[in-house]
C-alpha cells in the first residue's frame, strides 16, 4: 500500500500563509521521489476556500479540518483536532512550515502520539530506501543528516525559503475536498490568547531598501554604531542588526533582522560582526548580493556570501568608508 | 511562585568547532557556556521570585561540565540545583530529554517551568513544550513578558515580523523564554560564596532511565555545509581590502 505524505497549510484569521506553498513544494518533491501519495489539509473554523485554494495544486485530496473552537489558534485545540485526524487518516510523513505557530503545537502533538518531529530543516535526501532530513546544527556551523528512529507518523518542519513556493505544482483539475468536522471538548483549551497586535508603527520599511548595512555582536560596543552608520550613510542605505544587537537597545527592534524582526532582500546586504545564526540568516538569505565582514573565518555567514573578508571590522570598515565616498566623487 | 528553570551548556559562540572522528556529533574538548535564552529565563524566575517571593530551581542534564551552568546560577540567586548528570545525556533527542527532566522532579510542584525557546546546539526548540505535555500542563511560547494575573499568568507572546500576543496561562504551566526579556544580572562576589553551600541533587541516568526509551531520531552525519554561492575572499592590508571591495561593488555589485 503506498505511504501517505500529509502536509498542513497555515492559515492565520482565515487566510492562507504563502510559506505553505513551500511545504507543498517539498510534498511534491519528496512523493515524486518516494511514490508515496500526497495530500493536504488546513485547520480552523471556517476555512473552506483556503481548502479549495490547496486543492488547485497537485494533491490527491485535500482536508478541512474544522471546529469553532480552533479559532483563535491555542496549542491545546490545534493539537487536539490533528491528532484526532491523524488516528483516523494516519499518514507516515506530516510536513510543515517551521513557523513560531508551528513551533507552538507540533513538539505537543508529536509527543501526544508518542512520536518526534524533526524541527527546521532545510532539506532531505532519499537513499537506498531511507528517508533522511537536512537540518542545521550548532547556529549553521554544521548539517546534519536525521533520520527517524521511531514508526511514526514522522512529523518535519521546514525552514522559510528551503523550497521555492513558486515551484508548486499546479494539479491537472482540483482535488477533491473533504471536510473533517473535530470536537473539541469543554476543558481542552486552557490558554485564553488575546488580539494579535503590533508593538509600535513600524518606523523603517526594511523590505523596502536597496542597500542595507547591517550590524552583529562584532561591533561589540553601543558607541561603535557611529562606525556602521557612517557606513550605510557613505553607500545611501539603511542600517539594520541582528537580534542582539537590538535585544541590547543599541539599535531600535523595527531595524531587527531575521525571524523575529524583518525579512529582506536588497540589492547589497552587508553584513558587519555578524556571525549568521539561523534566525538571523532566514531574515536576508533572499538579498541579491552578500558582503561579510568578520573576524572568525569559520562564521557561517560566509557560507552565503558572495564577497568576503577575514579580519578586524574595526580596521576595515574606516578606508572603506573613505574608498566609497572617492568612488562616489 | 516555584519556579524551576530547565539550563544547558552549550559550546561557547566563537568556539571553533570540530567533528568527531565518526562524523556524528562535535568534539567536546572545546570551552562551553550557557545557553543565551537560558540566561534570560533564569533571570526573569529571579525577577519573579523577587516580586512575588517563592523559591528558583535549576536543572541541567549533562556531564560533570555541566555543573558549571548551575553553580552559576546558584551565584546569580537561584535557591538550589538538580544535576542529571551522564555523558549520555549530550546524545538525547528532545523527547528523551524531557523525559528524563520530568522523571527528575516527579515529587516536586512547581507553578511555572521555564526553558530558553531554543538551544544553540541542537536547536531544536521543543523540550519545553514537550514537558508540559508530559507533565499535562499547558504551555506558552517565545515569551517576552509575564505578569502575575488573579487567575494565573499573562504571558505576551512573540510572533513573526514584529507582531505579538497576549495570552492568559493558568498555572502550573510551563513557558518557552526569548532572549532580550529582560537584562541579564553579574553574580555578586557573595552570591559566589553563597553559592557552594546551596544544595545541588545529584540524579543518574540509572535513577530516570526507567522513563525512558529509545531516541525517535537519530542523527546520522554532521558535516560542514556544502557552499551555496562562490564566495571571494578578499585579501590584503585593510587600505588594499576596502578597494578591492569598493571596486567589486561598483563593477560587479553595481550598487555604487
Amino acid at each position: 500500500m503506498a505511504e501517505t505524505i500529509f502536509v498542513i497549510v497555515e492559515q492565520r484569521e482565515g487566510k492562507l500563509n504563502r510559506v505553505s506553498w513551500e511545504t507543498i513544494a517539498a510534498g511534491q518533491a519528496i512523493a515524486a521521489e518516494t511514490g508515496w501519495s500526497l495530500e493536504a489539509g488546513v485547520v480552523g473554523s471556517g476555512v473552506s476556500a483556503i481548502a479549495s485554494e490547496v486543492a488547485q495544486k497537485k494533491v490527491s485530496k485535500v482536508y478541512d479540518v474544522e471546529s469553532p473552537k480552533l479559532e483563535p489558534y491555542t496549542p491545546d485545540a490545534f493539537a487536539h483536532a490533528l491528532k484526532s485526524f491523524l488516528e483516523k487518516y494516519p499518514a507516515k510523513l506530516v510536513l510543515m512550515p517551521h513557523t513560531y505557530q508551528v513551533r507552538d503545537f507540533v513538539p505537543k502533538l508529536a509527543t501526544s502520539m508518542e512520536t518526534t518531529a524533526i524541527t527546521d530543516a532545510v532539506g532531505y535526501k532519499y537513499e537506498g530506501g531511507k528517508l533522511s532530513f537536512t537540518r542545521q546544527m550548532f547556529q549553521g556551523k554544521f548539517m546534519a543528516d536525521v533520520s527517524f528512529a521511531g514508526t511514526g507518523p514522522c512529523f518535519v518542519t521546514f525552514q522559510n525559503g528551503s523550497f521555492r513556493g513558486d515551484k508548486a505544482e499546479a494539479g491537472g483539475g482540483a482535488a477533491a475536498v473533504e471536510t473533517f468536522n473535530v470536537d473539541v471538548p469543554d476543558g481542552v483549551i486552557r490558554n485564553k490568547p488575546q488580539e494579535v497586535f503590533k508593538e509600535a508603527k513600524q518606523a523603517v520599511d526594511l523590505t523596502q531598501a536597496e542597500i542595507i548595512v547591517s550590524v552583529g555582536r562584532g561591533i561589540k560596543e553601543q558607541k561603535n554604531i557611529e562606525l556602521a552608520k557612517q557606513l550605510a550613510d557613505a553607500l545611501g542605505g539603511e542600517l539594520a542588526a541582528s537580534r542582539p544587537i537590538c535585544d541590547n537597545g543599541w539599535l531600535p527592534m523595527d531595524r531587527q533582522i531575521g525571524s523575529s524582526g524583518q525579512t529582506v532582500a536588497p540589492k547589497l546586504y552587508l553584513a558587519l560582526g555578524i556571525s549568521g545564526a539561523i534566525q538571523h540568516i532566514v531574515g536576508m538569505k533572499g538579498a541579491r548580493s552578500i558582503v561579510a565582514i568578520n573576524k572568525d573565518s569559520e562564521a557561517p555567514i560566509f557560507e552565503i556570501s558572495d564577497y568576503a573578508v577575514v579580519g578586524n571590522l574595526f580596521d576595515i570598515v574606516p578606508p572603506l568608508i573613505e574608498e566609497i565616498k572617492k568612488a562616489r566623487g | 511562585m516555584k519556579i524551576l528553570v530547565c539550563m544547558k551548556q552549550v559550546p561557547q559562540k566563537d568556539a571553533p568547532l570540530k567533528l568527531n572522528e565518526a562524523g556524528t556529533w562535535i568534539r567536546e574538548d572545546v570551552s562551553y557556556e550557557v545557553n543565551e535564552p537560558d540566561a534570560f529565563a533564569l533571570e526573569e524566575a529571579l525577577r519573579q521570585k523577587e516580586k512575588h517571593s517563592g523559591e528558583v530551581v535549576v536543572i541541567t542534564a549533562g556531564p560533570a561540565r555541566a555543573m558549571q551552568v548551575l553553580r552559576e546560577a546558584l551565584a546569580k540567586g537561584a535557591d538550589r540545583a538538580i544535576h542529571l548528570e551522564d555523558n549520555a545525556f549530550v546524545g538525547l533527542d528532545a523527547y528523551n530529554t524531557a523525559r528524563a527532566i520530568a522523571a527528575a522532579i516527579k515529587d516536586e510542584k512547581f507553578d511555572l517551568i521555564f526553558t530558553g525557546l531554543q538551544s544553540d546546539d541542537y536547536g531544536y526548540a521543543q523540550t519545553g513544550v514537550i514537558l508540559a505535555q508530559i507533565l499535562g500542563l499547558p504551555h506558552a511560547t517565545i515569551i517576552m513578558q509575564i505578569e502575575k494575573t488573579e487567575a494565573g499568568i499573562r504571558v505576551k507572546r512573540e510572533l513573526e515580523a514584529g507582531f505579538f500576543q497576549f495570552v492568559d496561562v493558568p498555572l502550573p504551566a510551563v513557558l518557552t523564554i526569548q532572549s532580550g526579556i529582560n537584562k541579564l544580572r553579574y553574580a555578586t562576589l557573595i552570591g559566589i560564596k553563597q553559592a557552594k553551600t546551596k544544595p545541588m541533587r545529584k540524579v543518574t541516568l540509572a535513577d530516570v532511565q526507567s522513563a525512558m526509551g529509545n531516541n525517535l531520531q537519530k542523527i546520522d552525519k554532521m558535516y560542514i555545509p556544502e557552499k551555496s554561492k562562490n564566495t571571494e575572499f578578499l585579501e590584503g592590508s585593510p587600505s588594499e581590502i576596502a578597494k578591492k571591495l569598493v571596486e567589486k561593488l561598483k563593477n560587479e555589485l553595481r550598487v555604487i
